[in-house]
C-alpha cells in the first residue's frame, strides 16, 4: 500500500460526514441520531459532521421501514452520494421493517433497495450505539479501495458475523 | 517587486506553503471553539486536514457541457484569488510591494465571494440559486462599509501602498477604520450571525450544495484562506512596527489568534439574522461608522 493510500484511508476513518435520510420512520431513531451529535455524546470527536447535502456526505444514515413513497427517494439520494460511500441502517425498521411488517404501504426492508453496510438494531437504538455504528461504517470506508463500490460486506454491530438482527 | 520575489511571496511566504496550514489551523480553531462553548470536546487537532485529504479522495459527479467546466473552474479561481490576497499581505519587514497594491488586495478579496455567487447559479440547484442571491445582497450591503473603511485608512496615510500603511505609525482614525473592517469580517467569512448564503438549516449549504470531492475541498481551502487574508489585513495594519522583529511577529500572531477566537465565539453565541435585518444593520449602523471614519480623516488631512 502506497503512502498516499495509507494517508487517504486514515483520513477517511477520521472524517465521516453523514447524511440523514428518513424513509418513513416514527421519528424515534431520528431523535436519537440527533442526540448522538449533542454535547453528551459528541460524535464530532470522531470527525462526524451532519451534512445538509448528500453530495457532501460519505455515510448515508437511513431510518424507517422503507415506504412506497420513500423508495424512489432512497434510490435518488443513494446515487447522489459520491463514492466511496457506506450505508448505516439505524433502528430495527430498516433492518426488518419491525412492527410494520405486514403493512401494505411498505416496500422494505432497506437492503432490498440499496446495499447496507452496518445495521444498528434497537427501537430506537441508543445514541452511543449509533456513534459506534457510524465509526464501524467509517472503518469499512477506509478499507474500501475502489472509488465507486456498490457491492459491500454486510456487518452488524450486534452480530459481527453478518447475521441480520 | 520583481517576478521572483512575487512568485516566492505567492508560493512560499506568506503565500500557499505558509497559508494553507495556517488556514487549516484557523478552521480547526473555529470548530473547536464552538465545541468548547457548547461543552463538547470537539474535533481532534488537524480535523480540517483530514477532511481535505478525504475530500480529495472522493469521486465527483460527471458534469457535462460548458456549465460543468465552469462549475469546476470557480473553486480554482476562488482559491488562487484568495491565495494571491494572502501573498500581498505586508508581513515581511522588507515587503517591496508597489503603489496601489491595497486596491489589488481588496479586489482579490472580493473574487471568492463573486465566484461563490456564480457557482451557485451555474449549479442550477434551487438551493444554490437562493444562496447566491443572498450572497449577492450581502455583498452589496457590507462592501460599502468595507471599502469606505479601507479608503479612510489609505487617506489618513496619503498612500494606497500597503508597505507604507503598515510601517507608518497608526493614528486614532485608523483604528476607527479598522473597527469598521472588523465588523464587516463576519459577513465576508459567512459566519454567524451573517451566515445567510450557506444557511445549512434552511437551504442546505447554499451555493455549495452541488459540489463534492475535490471541488468542495477547494472551496473549504478558499474559505480558510479568506480567513487568513481578512484577519491578516486587520492585524498587519493594527500592529505598529517596533524596533524588534520578534516583538512584531509575536504581536501579529497574538492579535491574529485573538481576532479568530473573537469571531468564532461571536459566531457560536449568535443566531442567524434574516436578510433584511442584515442589510439594515450594515446600511444604518455601520455605514455611519464608516462615514465618520472617512470624514474625520479627510478633515484631518485638510487641517494639516
Amino acid at each position: 500500500m502506497s503512502l498516499w493510500t495509507r494517508l487517504l484511508c486514515a483520513c477517511r476513518r477520521r472524517s465521516p460526514w453523514i447524511f440523514h435520510m428518513n424513509s418513513g420512520s416514527c421519528n424515534g431513531c431520528d431523535i436519537e441520531l440527533i442526540a448522538s451529535l449533542t454535547p453528551r455524546y459528541d460524535a464530532e470527536q470522531l470527525g462526524v459532521l451532519l451534512q445538509g447535502s448528500p453530495r457532501h456526505a460519505d455515510i448515508l444514515c437511513v431510518t424507517g421501514p422503507v415506504t412506497q413513497t420513500a423508495a424512489p427517494a432512497i434510490h435518488t439520494v443513494y446515487e447522489q452520494v459520491c463514492g466511496p460511500k457506506a450505508v448505516v441502517a439505524i433502528g430495527s425498521c430498516p433492518a426488518s421493517t419491525n412492527v410494520f411488517i405486514d403493512s401494505r404501504v411498505l416496500v422494505g426492508p432497506l437492503d432490498k433497495h440499496i446495499p447496507v453496510d452496518v445495521y444498528v438494531p434497537g427501537c430506537p437504538p441508543r445514541p452511543d450505539a449509533i456513534v459506534r455504528g457510524i465509526a464501524a461504517a467509517a472503518n469499512i470506508l477506509a478499507e474500501r479501495r475502489d472509488k465507486t463500490a456498490t457491492e459491500s460486506p454486510v456487518t452488524s454491530i450486534a452480530n459481527p458475523e453478518g447475521a441480520r438482527p | 517587486m520583481n517576478l521572483l520575489t512575487a512568485l516566492a511571496r505567492f508560493f512560499i511566504f506568506p503565500g500557499l506553503l505558509f497559508a494553507i496550514p495556517a488556514a487549516w489551523l484557523v478552521l480547526w480553531i473555529e470548530r473547536k471553539s464552538v465545541a468548547l462553548l457548547q461543552q463538547r470536546i470537539g474535533p481532534p487537532f488537524g480535523q480540517p486536514f483530514f477532511d481535505f485529504v478525504k475530500l480529495i479522495g472522493k469521486s465527483t459527479p460527471a458534469r457535462p457541457g460548458v456549465n460543468g467546466i465552469l462549475m469546476r473552474a470557480w473553486p480554482l479561481i476562488a482559491v488562487s484569488a484568495s491565495a494571491g490576497a494572502v501573498g500581498l499581505l505586508p508581513v515581511l519587514p522588507t515587503h517591496g510591494g508597489f503603489q496601489g497594491d491595497l486596491i489589488l488586495l481588496l479586489a482579490l478579496m472580493e473574487i471568492p465571494a463573486i465566484c461563490m455567487i456564480v457557482a451557485g447559479f451555474s449549479s442550477r440547484s434551487l438551493f444554490g440559486e437562493i444562496g447566491s442571491a443572498r450572497e449577492a445582497v450581502l455583498l452589496v450591503s457590507y462592501n460599502l462599509v468595507f471599502l469606505l473603511a479601507a479608503v479612510s485608512i489609505a487617506v489618513s496615510q496619503h498612500s494606497f501602498r500597503l508597505e507604507a500603511l503598515a510601517s507608518a505609525t497608526a493614528t486614532p482614525w485608523r483604528y476607527l477604520g479598522l473597527i469598521a473592517i472588523l465588523i464587516c469580517l463576519p459577513a465576508k467569512l459567512h459566519v454567524n450571525p451573517f451566515s445567510l448564503p450557506n444557511a445549512e438549516q434552511e437551504i442546505y449549504s447554499g451555493p455549495m450544495v452541488e459540489y463534492a470531492g475535490f471541488e468542495l475541498a477547494l472551496w473549504q481551502l478558499s474559505h480558510g484562506l479568506e480567513w487568513i487574508a481578512g484577519v491578516g489585513l486587520v492585524v498587519t495594519l493594527a500592529i505598529p512596527p517596533s524596533a524588534h522583529l520578534w516583538l512584531d511577529v509575536a504581536g501579529v500572531l497574538f492579535l491574529g489568534l485573538l481576532l479568530v477566537l473573537a469571531i468564532s465565539i461571536i459566531a457560536a453565541a449568535t443566531a442567524r439574522l434574516a436578510i433584511d435585518t442584515t442589510v439594515r444593520f450594515y446600511w444604518q449602523c455601520t455605514l455611519a461608522f464608516a462615514v465618520l471614519a472617512i470624514s474625520t480623516t479627510l478633515l484631518m488631512r485638510l487641517r494639516s
